[in-house]
């Protein structure tokens, strides 16, 4: 009855979600047509990645009810991405994903408003990433993960009870599939596991033996690496390879074939060299498709309360029959990234000096030796000697200065602690509480005014 | 979350541009790196050197002064390049120098297994170093990377001595040139 005083919008199944209260719901779920507006109006994803994951992403946010969003990827299109990156036509090659993609969404989604990054994640700074209230990742390296977590967890900010505050948290959702297999995973910095505190689930890279490579090879696969890592440097001189250049890519495959028939291994392939090169695992279009619909109705989910979310690590497999599993996995508690870490108060006259003192007397810490860094700035290192003569001079400036004059701050510091009579090295993180320095710096301003 | 982003979008309408960003961030290779170094407990006989300053440690020099074995006296440079997700993946390490050795090519590829098949995040610097000074030591003709050499020294270590000789001081092995490195 009621439902039938609100209008529906043309997503039906959507409206079911959002116009109607549940047991299963987020708290502060406020179902309603409101809600419906809200999601429009207030909440901006970014989806990192137009690829594989990322084509189905954008398609299955835009018919979640979601209007600001943009995309980011440094990639063009290639003729093998067609097969699954449904959004591309043979005509697009060439051109970079995420403009292409962003237009074919809002040819077909009336209303979406799609912007496009064709640029390196690297390349935008942090202020653009603060501004979206989701970001979700379509990606496949370790180390763009990795990259795009830190710069979520860098927003996070603890309060002086070691809790998270709230409005500093911004949620991730991680896609990822390789082959049959996939995972879907949220990741709220500060509450969940971040990226960082769960990396060992990730299998280590095979890499064979140079020494195999160059003497006993026995696989096509060895012969494909000994052209990529030694025959390449041999004879181009350094020239660096480009895995995207196709030219390097053929040079490659020739030497490899070469190589092969010498020691009589079949089996090398373009193909193949460029899987074993590029590390790449064949795609499959629907694993893709369901992973990303599971990242996109876990978007929805954060954003509209409509369900209580993914809790907080989905695998699926379906390479034989269909296997899925949600795992809770937990958070490592010192994690360097997402932790807390230790909270320090200090005056704004501290030199570097007396801070490090006062890491060995920390009830928290005993932290002796500590070598100390701030946003990639070695502002002390006790070892190697080299380094130690190169930061010395900071010892009798004042941290307060070292750190950019800035009230509060993370900073991390390795040292030596007593543990069980036994001395271990550790490396913490450390949240700086500069006390007093707002005042001061109004009283400069007054003084400045006067 | 809705209520949450609601609140953010209004207050950043109300303070637009209001500066502040922070500063650069650093990767957890940076931070592990940051660790590694500041225990970092090298051999008499090796130093290091950061040739982009002293905050930039994802690549560093190694150089390597053999004091006993084939190679001693000579002066070896090793370039580390350290990817942000290290420890998950072990340094790239080449060695500058142009050397006569089994386990070194002539491109500076080095066949050292914990710099690939064997690499444990749970080891460091220090271990890669003490594992290159060791192939100076105790070169070893059963991983051969300089196939010639890696025979030489399996048939004939006399020989292998007086070539490992040659190359140190500047000469010629076989066709190749070796630029003095003692």
């Amino acid at each position: 009855m009621v439902e039938s005083t609100v209008q529906q919008s043309r997503s039906r199944d959507l409206d079911k979600l959002l116009l109607r209260p549940g047991n299963l719901v987020g708290p502060n779920f406020e179902p309603g047509p409101g809600l419906r507006e809200d999601l429009k109006e207030y909440v901006r994803v970014l989806v990192v990645g137009a690829g594989g994951l990322g084509c189905e992403l954008l398609k299955d946010l835009a018919l979640s009810g979601f209007r600001e969003i943009e995309v980011i990827d440094m990639d063009r299109i290639e003729v093998s991405n067609l097969n699954r990156q449904f959004l591309f036509r043979l005509e697009d090659v060439g051109k970079p994903k995420a403009e292409v993609a962003a237009r074919r969404v809002m040819q077909r989604v009336a209303g979406v408003n799609i912007v496009p990054h064709f640029c390196r994640i690297e390349d935008k700074e942090l202020d653009f990433y603060s501004n979206f209230s989701i970001i979700a990742l379509g990606l496949d390296s370790i180390e763009a993960r990795s990259y795009i977590n830190s710069v979520a967890c860098s927003f996070l900010e603890y309060d002086a009870d070691d809790k998270p505050q709230e409005e500093t948290v911004k949620p991730m959702v991680d896609g990822g599939t390789e082959g049959f297999q996939g995972h879907a995973r949220v990741i709220m910095p500060g509450i969940t596991p971040c990226f960082e505190c769960t990396i060992w689930l990730f299998p280590p890279q095979v890499k064979f033996p140079l020494c195999t490579l160059a003497e006993t090879p026995r696989t096509a696969a060895h012969c494909i690496e000994y052209a990529h890592l030694i025959k390449w440097d041999e004879v181009h001189s350094g020239e660096a390879f480009d895995p995207d250049d196709p030219e390097h890519m053929k040079w490659v495959y020739d030497e490899a074939n070469k190589r092969a028939e010498l020691f009589g291994i079949p089996g090398v392939t373009l193909s193949l060299t460029q899987g074993v090169v590029k590390n790449i695992i064949p795609a499959i279009a629907s694993t893709n498709a369901i992973i990303s619909a599971a990242c996109a109705l876990e978007t929805l989910k954060i954003a509209s309360g409509c369900s209580k979310t993914l809790s907080n690590y989905l695998t699926y497999n379906g390479a034989e029959g269909l296997h899925t599993k949600v795992t809770e996995f937990v958070r490592d508690k010192d994690c360097l990234v997402c932790g807390p870490g230790v909270l320090i108060e200090l005056d704004a006259s501290v030199t570097l000096q007396k801070f490090i003192e006062l890491l060995e007397e920390h009830p928290k810490l005993l932290l002796s030796k500590a070598s100390i860094a701030h946003r990639g700035k070695n502002l002390y290192m006790q070892a190697p000697p080299v380094l130690e003569e190169m930061t010395r001079s900071n010892l009798s400036k004042s941290l307060y200065d070292l750190m950019g004059k800035i009230p509060k701050d993370v900073v991390h510091a390795t040292g030596t602690t007593n543990k069980n009579d036994k001395k271990t090295s550790v490396l913490r993180k450390l949240r700086v509480v500069f006390k007093g320095v707002d005042e001061i710096t109004d009283m400069e301003t007054a003084a400045g005014g006067a | 979350m809705i209520r949450l982003f609601k609140v953010k979008e209004k207050q950043k309408e109300l303070a637009e541009a209001n500066g502040g960003s922070p500063l650069k961030r650093q990767s957890a290779g940076e931070l592990r790196l940051h660790k590694d170094m500041s225990e970092l407990n090298l051999p008499k006989s090796c130093a290091i050197s950061f040739p982009n300053g002293k905050d930039d440690l994802m690549n560093f020099e190694v150089s390597i002064k053999p004091d006993e074995g084939y190679y001693t006296g000579g002066k070896f440079l090793f370039s580390f390049e350290v990817s942000p997700i290290y420890p998950h993946d072990a340094p790239k390490v080449k060695c500058k120098t142009k050397v006569y050795h089994p386990n070194i090519d002539l491109e500076g590829n080095v066949c050292l297994n914990i710099l690939r098949e064997d690499w444990k995040p749970v080891l460091n610097i220090n271990t890669i170093v003490y594992g290159l000074y060791h192939l100076f030591t105790e070169p070893n003709h059963e991983d051969p990377l300089n196939h010639d050499a890696a025979a030489v020294l399996r048939d004939n270590p006399k020989m292998f001595e007086s070539n490992v000789r040659r190359a140190m001081t500047g000469g010629y092995v076989g066709q190749t040139l070796f630029p003095r490195c003692i």
